[in-house]
């Protein structure tokens, strides 16, 4: 493959390309700071280079971390190395330079978790003034698999090797020149690695916070080093709200249906969070596939507010700005409008049929709110726990009002994969039979598709009875499995980037919702495009209660599309954590996360030479110089004029 | 692959040309001059042939690299006979420029023999030339790597400032040599160096194999001192002189 390579480059004469073979597929760790800490990894501005070494057995690990002779190392990990045990004593090492790790299914563990025990410990409603003997998981640990390296300070940096094919190039340049003969070291020259991902932000969003603001005020050519986590969430309701009149909305009560938009993993911008969160966001999008037309056919006295919110593995940024967004008035509800609130948490890993339904039991002990909850839980089974780590934490925070999570789990997540980049297809069963192609694979349904879509059903008949809808109408609601195609979502990365300001409008998956929603709730007008565009200038159109979306249409048989104007419902509201509108950067109250920013993140692979070669050379001019200055100076006497 | 390689590299491709310069050229001016002229008529012989041979690389079809290897090596044959020509125009314009520093001086007679600016021009060539050959390697060997992962031997750095060195020494000699025969009208002299000249670029043409390359080029360059050595004057008694006279 190399020799490959090599014949591409003939006529090009770089001596570079002789050297280095960059590798084009990089998945890094990148470095993220709260109000107190960083984590995440960082490399030295120049780059760390290691030579390279398989972690494959127990002995590989002794030779890198005590008997090697060519420290320090670039470490390839293999899938079951990387856990908490052998990740630290790489931080506590001075040998390892830095890792690579292969992202396979080959190896790996039974459970991988990167995430804390107890997710959003500090920002939920539970702490010392609310259901003191319930915070900080003191009466359930919800994710007991969590190993805590996702909120680990690499010194090094750690990236991912999801590519089989630059995997290969690897092990093959470590086997030609880096692989022990009989037990003794293998001999110079070495193959190496170098990886680039120098982080501009440290210590924490405040210290970053405040040299960006010295930077804005006094440099010329001002250099921002890390930006907030940002997004929007997505919101729709049954009947149309007026999104110019803020506050609160008069003869208004809401019954909120919510669920989270987001995930992550240990690696930047990898979030597959099937568990975690395809299978909230294909329920509650089957759920108001079923609800939306009975609700125009019967609506019910309540309106039902429907909402995605991003950001939520980040100490709930989305929920909490939509709540503070509530409380001081510049939201089209208020607390007062919101009756009762039902969540969708994970849900795709049901053994049986049984769901759990969570309450909040502090909440629970006034009267009328647990009159509320035990009407909406109906028949099913209920158990007294504190609530799983939810957005509806963060209203309880704001008002205590009645709700539910809903479930798969009882005491902890049955995902044994929460926030990996393990929590993909397979962790859901989600399989095809083999043969069918992609088109094919959208409309199949598989057991999980039907599985979700048994719950989204019970949702929706819920959520119609909480909004005060008649028990009649209730068959009519059921939710289509055809329509809970997975698949689409199972490809896409869940992680909440940084919004509007750096990487331009929002989130790929965020839009896909947004359209998805209009496409279920909205209707086909006949507006031209530049009416679309402008809808105010017509009478009959309503830009406060709808938008509109100008869509290109399906393709038809001959290629051509025929575009239309969908106006719909469904509106963005902005996910950035209230801690930054406030300014408050230290704050213990919102969401204070932020992402570094870099240069460059790249890594290439090369050989190094021993370091007597090295010595060597200048030895030699020693020589030469000497020789020369002898003769020089009898130039005169050697030749005549 | 770090600064020891850069440094040592640099200093074993430049270092004889640069104590040359120091020690015999940079405190007279017209010394000075003659070297920064040659230099600068070996990089217009070389501007030259690289458009040639640019012109037949973008005219042929780049998918084909027998081809390609083809039209390298007669651009490299093309370089050298053109250096060759460019160093017959210099010492034409030297000659020139010397009668009529003669005619300007006190005392009818130039300040600068035949001899010293064929040594002087011969110098301007091999430096300027050197420069080009190593430049570019110097400056990728700056970092972390070594060349040799898709094959090649990883002495590279070391053969390329070896090669370096032996090309400076050549063109000063053949700088001698070549004045010589065009002063004495020697024709067989000059194509004795221009055929020297196209030997020792053919030979570079076979690396890697540097055990083909670099003994003949460091024997051929040995000869070449001593036959410039002997056709600028030198003898054996002055070379016994030199040993037994302390200075």
């Amino acid at each position: 493959m190399l020799k490959g390579l090599m014949f591409l480059c003939v006529l090009c004469s770089s001596v570079e390309q002789k050297i280095y073979v960059v590798l084009n597929e990089t998945v890094p760790c990148v470095r993220l700071l709260n109000a107190t800490h960083q984590i995440g990894c960082q490399s030295s501005i120049s780059g760390d280079t290691g030579v390279l070494h398989v972690l494959e057995t127990e002995s590989d690990l002794d030779w890198i971390l005590s008997s090697g002779p060519h420290p320090p190392y670039m470490v390839i990990m293999e899938t079951a190395f990387f856990n908490r045990s052998v990740m630290m004593r790489m931080k506590n090492s001075s040998r390892v330079a830095g890792v690579a790790v292969i992202i396979s299914k080959t190896g790996l563990a039974d459970n991988f978790s990167p995430h804390t025990t107890c997710p959003n410990q500090n920002t939920g409603v539970y702490s010392e003034s609310y259901g003191s003997d319930l915070a900080n998981c003191n009466g359930t640990v919800w994710n007991p698999l969590g190993n805590g390296l996702s909120y680990e300070d690499f010194s090094f940096p750690v990236f991912a090797l999801k590519d089989e094919n630059q995997t290969q190039v690897l092990r093959k340049c470590y086997e030609d020149h880096n692989q022990r003969v009989n037990g003794s070291a293998p001999q110079y020259p070495l193959c190496a690695m170098q990886l680039f991902s120098h982080m501009h932000a440290v210590t924490d969003t405040v210290t970053c916070m405040r040299r960006t603001d010295l930077q804005n005020r006094f440099s010329i050519n001002p250099e921002v080093l890390c930006d907030p986590l940002s997004d929007f969430n997505v919101w729709t309701s049954t009947r149309p709200l007026n999104n110019s009149a803020k506050g609160h909305a008069a003869d208004e009560s809401v019954v909120i249906a919510a669920t989270r938009l987001d995930g992550r993993s240990f690696f930047w911008e990898q979030a597959p969070a099937a568990e975690g969160t395809v299978s909230g966001i294909v329920t509650l999008l089957a759920t108001i596939q079923a609800l939306y037309p009975v609700t125009q056919e019967a609506p019910p006295p309540r309106n039902i507010f429907f909402s995605f919110f991003q950001g939520e593995a980040f100490d709930y940024i989305g929920s909490s700005k939509m709540v503070y967004d509530m409380e001081k008035n510049d939201f089209v509800i208020d607390m007062n409008n919101v009756h009762s609130m039902l969540e969708i948490g994970q849900v795709g890993l049901r053994s049986g049929r049984s769901l759990w339904m969570h309450s909040d039991p502090v909440s629970r002990q006034n009267k009328s709110v647990d009159t509320e909850v035990s009407e909406e839980e109906g028949k099913l089974s209920l158990f007294s726990h504190p609530l799983p780590p939810s957005s509806f934490q963060r209203f309880l925070r704001a008002r205590r009002i009645p709700g539910l999570v809903l479930a798969d789990h009882n005491t902890s997540f049955t995902n044994r994969y929460y926030e990996s980049m393990y929590d993909d297809a397979e962790n859901l069963n989600v399989t095809y039979p083999p043969g069918l192609t992609p088109d094919e694979q959208l409309v199949y349904e598989t057991d999980a598709a039907k599985s979700l879509a048994e719950v989204a059903t019970l949702v929706a008949r819920s959520l119609y009875l909480q909004a005060g809808g008649e028990e009649k109408n209730l068959n009519n609601i059921t939710a289509d499995p055809k329509i809970v195609n997975i698949s689409v979502f199972l490809t896409a990365s869940f992680y909440i980037g940084l919004g509007p300001r750096v990487h331009g409008p929002a989130h790929s998956v965020t839009r896909f919702v947004q359209y998805i929603l209009a496409n279920l709730t909205g209707t086909v007008t006949n507006l031209t495009e530049s009416q679309c565009q402008n809808p105010s200038e017509l009478s009959t159109e309503n830009k406060d209660l709808f938008s509109y979306f100008w869509v290109s249409g399906p393709a038809s048989v001959n290629g051509t599309r025929e575009p239309f104007c969908v106006r719909a419902s469904v509106r963005l509201s902005k996910a950035v954590s209230p801690a930054f509108e406030l300014l408050e950067y230290g704050s213990r109250n919102y969401s204070t996360w932020t992402e570094s920013r870099w240069k460059s993140i790249r890594a290439r692979i090369f050989l190094v030479a021993s370091r007597e070669l090295e010595v060597m050379q200048p030895a030699l001019v020693e020589l030469t110089e000497t020789k020369q200055k002898n003769i020089s100076a009898k130039t005169e006497i050697m030749f005549i004029k | 692959m770090t600064l020891a390689v850069f440094f040592g590299c640099a200093f074993i491709a430049f270092g004889p040309s640069f104590a040359l310069f120091v020690f015999t050229i940079a405190r007279e001016p017209l010394r000075v001059i003659i070297l920064i002229a040659g230099a600068f008529f070996w990089l217009l012989s070389l501007l030259l042939s690289s458009l040639v041979w640019f012109i037949a690389i973008k005219a042929s079809n780049s998918q084909d690299p027998s081809l390609q290897r083809g039209l390298l090596i007669f651009g490299v044959f093309f370089s050298v006979l053109l250096q060759e020509v460019f160093r017959f125009a210099y010492y034409r314009l030297l000659r020139k420029a010397n009668e009529g520093l003669a005619a300007i001086s006190d005392d009818d007679s130039s300040a600068i023999s035949v001899r010293q600016m064929a040594y002087v021009a011969g110098l301007g060539f091999g430096i300027m030339s050197g420069a080009f050959s190593m430049i570019n390697v110097l400056s990728d060997s700056l970092g972390p790597g070594t060349v040799g992962i898709f094959g090649d031997s990883q002495y590279y750095f070391i053969t390329a400032a070896l090669m370096t060195l032996a090309l400076t020494l050549l063109h000063t000699f053949w700088g001698v040599v070549f004045f010589e025969g065009c002063e004495k009208s020697r024709w067989w002299v000059i194509a004795a160096v221009v055929s020297l000249h196209l030997l020792v670029a053919g030979l570079s043409l076979l690396n890697p194999l540097y055990e083909g390359s670099l003994p003949p080029v460091y024997v051929i360059t040995l000869l070449m001192g001593v036959w410039a050595f002997f056709s600028s004057g030198g003898s054996l008694h002055s070379l016994s002189a030199l040993c037994t006279r302390k200075t």
